[in-house]
């Protein structure tokens, strides 16, 4: 289970490329190991959904690979440059072509700065003349529908926070990037809400060609619009496939276990399957071998020896695990015995 | 895009008009009787304190009068009495408001500016920048402020510059710790990192996105500071350490009077109160500008 290796990358196509990463950070009470050897990569125009529960490093990854925290060891490779080698002022230029979304949208726009002046800050720090500025503005708030001109000089807290994470979506866009990493972009918002943003970023995605890497705990979500999905696990890699495969017939058992935790409607005690016992453990003195193993029913000794390795279970599905559950060869149809996520619900 | 204006009464006449503008009433801020008392007392205050050589009073510095005549209407100069070589009180009062104010704004803006770069440097940084200015600040903060005042003018001759680069250092630390405390709120927000991913530099994310939201809180707390600058250089003349005479200053003008407490109050009373009412005022202007500016927990 939640393991290393990296069986499942696809080469030299990827247009993001991460292998073994690993983020610390030094507190008084020891090391926190965030994230611990993960890698993935992004082949170009494709989404990325990482899902985990809270604590399990999905958005230090994303943060990492912005090197917006510090990285501990492991390759970044970005069109095929190791960001991890650059250069403080390299660095800045490549920064505009992978923009990030963040969780709290009024969080993430400066409360004393209108939308205009916020939208095109990129712009702005690029030394883009006024002219150019003022055109980019009008064309990404028309982008994300903001395109009324009552929008321009509100300040982010008089805007709602579907229209803030707009105008974060904006600014992002200003800039022209590849690369778009949503840190749990819709999780603070309405459900009603939520669709509009997930709608929008897929719209955009398809018109300007931009490849999403999208973190989120919420399932459904993640199912929704990814092409690829990644479930981590304390730091580490637990399973990786297309979200169709992956959702129908998990072969991790903690994948299995998230889905599990999704309420049902017509479940008879409401889940469909058991709760995972017992908490997280701690990041700063993890489990020896496969970290899943303190709250997995099907752990053994093996699991508590030894790390599991990243290994292919059927073509397209990869599970980091000892044990892992039996799959059809063949990936199974929608609608089949295990579809056990209704819209709207969360891990 | 059609809105519904439940707040339109004329029958959506106005909301045709304005088809994108939703009618919001104005909310009107209450405005206290204290605070615009303070506001008016202030600038009667500068604005006489700065006029003084061009209003019909006498010089500070000769006698308009008899010696300690009290307060009475009629003759300007005698307005306020005389001291106890005649002088006019009115005109002392005045000229004395020239040091007072201008040594607690002088050493107010000063500190304020001083201080609040250093705390957003601290801040910003961490690391051994913070832990310098930290130290320094604090080494400031546990010295007695009399006894700094007191060495400053032992080592060097009274003058209104040593008074005020005195009162500056004293009062740099408040800020420095004010600013710094803020700017270590701002920096982990999200924007801050948005900002970077920008390819923002420090400098700019300081002065950009830092510094706007660190100013209010600080410079809201200026008025309190200048508030307490006006007392300390009242107590140094007082003590005699202050700007050296003839030239007058209102602690200077308490502690000429104080021997005549008896027969003649209105010595130490007119100042006094004068300086009562300025930093009254003062206090009560910060205060409001606090709770206007500075919403740390807020938005």
């Amino acid at each position: 289970m939640a393991g290393s290796g990296v069986a499942h990358l696809r080469g030299d196509q990827a247009l993001l490329s991460v292998e073994d990463l690993v983020v610390e950070y030094r507190t008084s009470a020891g090391v926190v190991q965030a994230v611990s050897e993960v890698s993935f990569d992004v082949l170009p125009g494709e989404t990325l959904g990482i899902v985990g529960e809270s604590g399990c490093g999905k958005s230090t990854t994303g943060r990492a690979v912005l090197r917006l925290d510090t990285v501990t060891s492991g390759s970044i490779r970005f069109r095929g440059r190791a960001i991890e080698e650059l250069g403080e002022r390299e660095m800045r230029a490549l920064r505009r072509e992978m923009q990030m979304i963040f969780q709290d949208p009024v969080g993430s726009l400066n409360p004393r700065r209108p939308v205009r002046e916020l939208v095109v800050e990129g712009l702005d720090i690029a030394g883009a003349p006024k002219r150019e500025q003022e055109a980019a503005a009008d064309r990404v708030l028309a982008a994300v529908g903001l395109a009324d001109e009552r929008f321009r000089d509100l300040l982010p807290r008089r805007l709602s926070g579907g229209q803030a994470q707009r105008v974060a979506i904006a600014r992002a866009l200003a800039v022209e990037p590849q690369l778009l990493i949503c840190d749990e972009p819709v999780s603070a918002l309405d459900v009603s809400v939520q669709a509009q943003i997930l709608n929008l970023v897929e719209d955009l995605k398809r018109d300007l060609g931009l490849t999403v890497v999208f973190i989120a705990h919420d399932l459904s979500v993640v199912r929704t619009v990814s092409d690829r999905v990644l479930v981590m696990y304390l730091g580490k890699l637990c399973e990786f496939g297309e979200p169709e495969a992956v959702y129908a017939s998990p072969a991790h058992p903690y994948t299995r276990a998230l889905l599990d935790s999704v309420p049902q409607p017509d479940a008879v005690d409401g889940f469909s399957g058991p709760a995972l016992e017992g908490d997280l453990p701690s990041p700063l003195s993890p489990p020896t071998g496969c970290r899943f193993r303190t709250r997995c029913p099907r752990a053994d000794e093996l699991c508590a020896s030894e790390e599991p390795r990243v290994a292919e279970v059927r073509p397209g599905q990869f599970a980091a695990c000892h044990h892992p559950l039996p799959v059809p060869e063949v990936p199974a149809a929608s609608g089949d015995a295990a579809d056990p996520v209704p819209a709207g619900s969360t891990a | 895009m059609t809105q519904i204006d439940y707040l339109d009464q004329t029958g959506g006449a106005l909301a045709e008009s304005v088809p994108s503008e939703p009618v919001v009433p104005v909310v009107r801020r209450r405005r206290s009787l204290s605070v615009g008392l303070s506001y008016t007392w202030l600038a009667l205050v500068v604005v006489l304190a700065a006029l003084v050589p061009l209003l019909p009073v006498s010089d500070f510095d000769i006698a308009a009068g008899p010696p300690r005549t009290s307060p009475a209407f009629g003759e300007l100069d005698l307005l306020l009495g005389t001291d106890n070589f005649g002088r006019s009180i009115l005109s002392r009062v005045l000229y004395g408001g020239r040091v007072s104010l201008v040594v607690g704004l002088i050493a107010g803006m000063a500190a304020f500016v001083i201080g609040t770069f250093l705390g957003l440097l601290a801040g910003y940084f961490g690391r051994w920048v913070d832990a310098v200015i930290t130290y320094v600040t604090d080494a400031l903060l546990a010295f007695p402020p009399l006894i700094l005042l007191l060495s400053i003018s032992a080592v060097t001759k009274p003058s209104l510059f040593t008074l005020t680069v005195g009162l500056t250092i004293l009062v740099i630390p408040s800020f420095v710790r004010l600013s710094r405390a803020n700017t270590i709120a701002w920096r982990s927000r999200e924007f801050v990192r948005a900002a970077r991913n920008m390819g923002a530099t420090s400098p700019r994310i300081i002065r950009r996105e830092i510094l706007p939201n660190v100013l209010p809180t600080v410079a809201s707390y200026l008025p309190l500071v200048i508030a307490s600058l006006i007392v300390a250089e009242g107590s140094l003349s007082f003590l005699g350490l202050g700007i050296p005479a003839p030239t007058p200053s209102w602690g200077g003008m308490i502690s000429d009077g104080k021997d005549s407490l008896n027969d003649a109050a209105y010595l130490v009373l007119v100042p006094s109160v004068v300086v009562f009412l300025t930093v009254f005022a003062l206090n009560q202007i910060g205060d409001s500008l606090r709770a206007r500016f500075d919403r740390t927990a807020g938005d």
